[in-house]
């Protein structure tokens, strides 16, 4: 698993050419399923452009889980994106990994924590810039200050808790997923008798990996919403 | 922020670990900036090709079911309202019909008790007519008779008597007799 990054440096920043690759591909396939499944759309719908509304209303529901419709209408857009993103992100590394002269190109974006947690910081900054926007500044100080005043510390502590274990769980779930099916890929190239034995956990562990990738792009989604909404409800 | 966290996490961390798991120069400054640009003009794209034409064309579902609702309550009630219509124009209709009966049927009783009438009256009529005329008619009978019976009785007495009498004076003589015995009849 020690597979070093295509690196390039352009004004002193550091990029990594294969996430480059991956989350384009990433964009990509998200973009065209959208713009495919909504591109003959009827008033009746047909098709794909019924597993489109499926997700839309699937996300509204997570959002009205939450928080009411008419402050969380306007994180539809970020929902949904967000749910096709991470999960076609996450599926990206299931099939194979692409190693070329030791560096890894293909993989799941969300295979790398940067990724993962630059993902969770924005969702945490668009937090508590809607807190601002929506509360306005008094209001949105006035949260860290419930329930009790003295537990504001905590709650400082827990808005840099909840980035981290947003981007961390779902790196560390994907990157797993990544290792398991690395090693058994490794045991399987090794020898007939590695086959025989890698074949069957790699088929059941793709299957899980898939499972997996749904449930945290879901996680990730819920608990978007769910810190969108102690920052922007104030009845919560 | 993200900065703060991730400081925070190597100082907190195994130092060769994070640095397995991250770039070896330490925060990859490129990836973040990748990763939000991209899922920036990800989300911006969308929201112009594909979720905004979805969301547009489910609002517009949704107006046109509530639309649709609206209407069929409208012509439901609409309906009700010809109904009740129909039904008392049905009402009026049977009752014109029932007093166009009775009214037919008063006339024609009237005009039978009428026609009765008048029948009766054109006989009755008739009836005295014929007796007025049959009373002429013996009259006439009786006069005619008497006639006869006088020229009969001249010549009977001119015949019997064999005396030429003027048959002027006779005929008064006779006459009178025939008065006076038809008034002692």
């Amino acid at each position: 698993m020690d597979h070093k990054n295509p690196n390039f440096e352009i004004f002193g920043i550091v990029f990594n050419a294969s996430n480059i690759l991956m989350l384009f591909i990433t964009c990509l396939i998200v973009f065209l399923i959208a713009v495919i499944s909504t591109r003959n759309l009827k008033v009746k719908p047909t098709g794909m452009q019924n597993f489109m509304e499926w997700i839309m209303d699937f996300v509204k529901g997570i959002i009205k889980n939450n928080m009411d419709w008419k402050t969380g209408g306007r994180f539809h857009v970020l929902g949904i994106t967000l749910i096709m993103f991470v999960f076609v992100a996450n599926m990206l590394g299931l099939p194979f990994n692409i190693i070329y002269n030791d560096y890894l190109w293909w993989k799941s974006p969300t295979a790398d924590p940067v990724v993962t947690m630059t993902l969770a910081a924005t969702v945490v900054i668009l937090t508590h810039f809607y807190g601002v926007k929506l509360l306005g500044a008094k209001g949105y100080f006035k949260t860290y200050l419930q329930p009790m005043p003295f537990l504001a510390p905590l709650k400082i502590i827990e808005e840099f808790a909840n980035t981290l274990t947003l981007g961390l769980r779902l790196y560390g779930n994907i990157f797993a997923g990544e290792i398991l099916i690395g090693l058994l890929a490794t045991l399987g190239a090794s020898s007939a008798f590695g086959l025989a034995g890698a074949l069957i956990p790699a088929l059941a562990w793709q299957g899980f990996s898939i499972f997996i990738g749904a449930i945290q792009a879901f996680i990730f989604v819920m608990l978007t919403m769910v810190y969108m909404a102690h920052k922007v409800d104030t009845d919560h | 922020m993200l900065e703060n966290t991730l400081i925070l996490l190597s100082a907190n961390a195994d130092a060769g670990f994070l640095a397995k798991l991250n770039d070896p120069d330490g925060l990859n400054l490129g990836s973040i900036i990748t990763t939000v640009f991209f899922f920036t003009v990800l989300m911006l794209l969308l929201k112009r090709f594909a979720w905004g034409p979805l969301m547009g064309i489910m609002d517009q579902r949704a107006q046109l079911i509530a639309n649709e609702i609206e209407a069929a309550e409208q012509s439901r009630l609409d309906s009700h309202k010809l109904l009740e219509e129909q039904r008392a124009l049905l009402k009026e209709a049977r009752e014109n019909a029932q007093s166009i009966v009775d009214n037919a049927r008063k006339q024609g009783e009237t005009q039978r008790e009428e026609l009765i009438t008048a029948a009766r009256n054109e006989v009755n009529r008739m009836k005295e007519s014929a007796t007025l005329e049959i009373a002429t008619e013996k009259e006439k009978a009786v006069a005619a008779v008497r006639e006869e019976f006088v020229s009969l009785s001249i010549l009977a007495a001119s015949k019997v008597l064999g005396k030429e009498i003027s048959e002027e004076d006779n005929r008064a003589l006779i006459e009178e007799t025939i008065v006076k015995a038809g008034e002692s009849r």
